[in-house]
């Protein structure tokens, strides 16, 4: 590792950190903007459903504790720290003994299961179809990039909400909720495979075709870019094949079109929020609209710092890899500082 | 005058203009004539339950029997009000850091330009959720601000590169000898060259700042006591009207947004063309 590499990973280390220290600080403060504490609410709610007394004078006791309500601003967020570096994100206040961990850790696997597939065969196949239609020009560039730019500016729920009533209603073709039939519980077997597929194909064809969209038209721009450079110029006046050219093109478009693929991965796990709760798919979209509609601010804060956690690591991972593919980036940088 | 005439000359040859320009000018023409020529009181109840298309309601009724079609010029009027203040809040301080960290090298530049990148890392959807829980109640106007409060770095990043270019341009130096302020040179020196930029910066986040409400809507933290297109869908999901095939409720909101969010996009993506001549169509010259 070069002197010059280090400085740059370790600036851009640096930079990752505040800015983790920021989101973490508005994540902790922003919620507790509100006048009254979240506490009283939730009692008043166990107050309505019955009770009262003593024994809800014990639970509001064991609340302010459980979430250190009986201290000062400040040490609140100091405890509230302690547990992150811990992995403690607290318990749920709708789902009470629950803790918020479990819940995410539960959720996430549906995500990541609906996402991951569409980010990276989004980004082939938009990125194919993008160098495709800026060396054929023409009729089939116009239509191609008039449908991506189409596809791309719908959004993402838009397409999801359409294609639920259009294959779910209209023709019903696939299930129209969940991620598996209603009372049978996950497992291996083969039955539950198909099942769990069928609820899984429209809400991935959702995301996947807004996916291929936005990547073509940004590889379409960039490749058009490189197609007027001079040493495309340059090579055809030698008399190089066009295959060999666009061979070049398409690594040098590729180069921007990595960022496209690190920004799509960052919100791997904050992408497709409402992608899910369109078909009420289990995953972390359908548990922060759950949250939110019960006022469960420490799941709410669960959920929301995974995201943050999600799209800072997706970033600077790409840095990293910027760093190592990119020699011009890592001179240009260790240059400005 | 000659570059404004040569301007729209080009601009009225490309297909793509004059497309996204209609499509603009009609949404806009339904949003702001709609509320005033149907005089109904959009939450009125004039006919029965998630009543299907016909003469009377021509996009027939929802689940409270109010006329979808007075519901969606509100709607849409609502959404395009809270875009358009979020746009400006946007452009505004995406101007003033942008300008100031172009303008003055050094600590001021490093230092804006820092904070920019700290808050273009953390991800908009996840502040504004906290923003809204936070706020209880919002109007359309809150909705405004607190969009614009949160996407102007990506508008402060791109004013800051354009205007560090400019800064050595020699009428900069010119103004600087005359004596100009700082504040005067980025206003009368700085500013008219980028005007361009900036209405192109404005109609994409206007078109953002139309669908980030729709998604915070259906988060349902949307506008409290407002209608807009957002919340017309959270409704329809509410009302469960999807799965019960009550298309007219959910498919026009759907279709709004669609044609705002992509005619100003086409909209941004011509102007880019006519203002950088090498993406013009058919000028390729590999093959």
């Amino acid at each position: 590792m070069s002197p010059t590499f280090r400085r740059y990973i370790l600036t851009k280390l640096g930079w990752y950190l505040i800015a983790l220290a920021a989101a973490v600080s508005l994540n902790f403060f922003l919620p507790r903007l509100v006048p009254g504490n979240p506490v009283d609410l939730i009692v008043s709610r166990f107050l309505q459903g019955g009770g009262g007394g003593a024994s809800a004078s014990k639970t509001y006791q064991a609340f302010i504790t459980q979430f250190d309500l009986d201290k000062p601003l400040s040490g609140q967020f100091f405890a509230y720290l302690v547990n992150i570096l811990h992995g403690d994100l607290g318990q749920s206040f709708s789902l009470f003994p629950a803790r918020v961990t479990t819940l995410i850790s539960q959720a996430v696997p549906w995500t990541l299961a609906l996402q991951l597939p569409a980010i990276l065969l989004g980004w082939i196949l938009g990125n194919v179809l993008g160098a495709l239609a800026a060396y054929k020009r023409g009729a089939f560039d116009r239509n191609l990039f008039v449908t991506a730019l189409a596809v791309s500016s719908i959004p993402y729920y838009a397409l999801a909400i359409v294609l639920l009533y259009v294959f779910a209603v209209a023709v019903p073709i696939f299930p129209s909720a969940g991620g598996y039939s209603f009372g049978t519980i996950p497992n291996l077997s083969w039955g539950f495979m198909v099942d769990a597929l069928t609820h899984y194909l429209l809400p991935f064809l959702s995301l996947l075709v807004i996916a291929i969209g936005g990547q073509a038209v940004g590889m379409r721009s960039m490749a058009i870019y490189e197609l007027g450079s001079d040493y495309v110029n340059y090579a055809t006046s030698l008399g190089v094949s066009d295959r060999r050219v666009l061979g070049y093109v398409f690594r040098n478009a590729m180069l921007p079109q990595i960022t496209g693929l690190a920004l799509a991965l960052g919100t791997l796990v904050g992408g497709a929020l409402i992608t899910e709760i369109v078909f009420s798919y289990p995953g972390i979209g359908t548990l922060l609209f759950n949250a939110i509609n019960a006022n469960d601010y420490p799941l709410i804060q669960g959920v929301t710092l995974i995201i943050i956690v999600a799209v800072l690591l997706a970033n600077f991972l790409v840095d990293l890899a910027y760093g190592v593919i990119d020699p011009r980036i890592r001179a240009a940088r260790s240059g400005e500082r | 005058m000659l570059m404004r005439a040569r301007f729209l000359r080009t601009a009225l040859r490309s297909s793509r203009f004059n497309t996204s320009l209609v499509l603009v000018v009609v949404v806009l023409g339904f949003a702001i004539l709609g509320p005033l020529l149907t005089g109904h009181d959009p939450n009125a109840v004039v006919g029965g339950v998630n009543s299907s298309p016909a003469a009377h309601p021509p996009l027939g009724t929802d689940n409270f029997g109010r006329d979808e079609l007075t519901l969606l010029m509100y709607g849409t009027r609502n959404s395009l009000e809270i875009g358009a203040i979020a746009g400006l809040v946007a452009v505004l301080i995406g101007v003033l850091v942008g300008t100031v960290a172009g303008f003055y090298a050094g600590v001021v530049e490093e230092a804006l330009m820092g904070v920019t990148n700290v808050l273009i890392t953390i991800p908009a959807i996840v502040v504004l959720i906290l923003l809204s829980i936070a706020l209880g109640s919002r109007s359309a106007v809150t909705m405004g601000l607190i969009i614009g409060v949160t996407s102007w770095p990506w508008t402060a990043r791109a004013v800051a590169a354009q205007t560090s270019s400019l800064r050595t341009r020699e009428h900069i130096d010119i103004a600087r000898l005359s004596g100009s302020s700082g504040f005067g040179i980025i206003v009368r020196d700085v500013i008219p060259y980028i005007l361009s930029y900036l209405g192109m910066a404005f109609t994409l986040q206007l078109a953002t700042a139309v669908l980030t409400e729709a998604a915070l809507s259906l988060l349902g933290l949307g506008p409290t006591n407002t209608i807009s297109l957002g919340i017309l869908l959270q409704w329809s999901l509410l009302w469960e009207a999807v799965r019960q095939g009550v298309w007219w409720t959910f498919i026009p909101p759907t279709f709004f947004l669609s044609v705002v969010s992509f005619g100003l996009l086409l909209l941004n993506s011509s102007l880019d063309e006519i203002y950088n001549p090498r993406l013009q169509g058919g000028a390729g010259n590999c093959a």
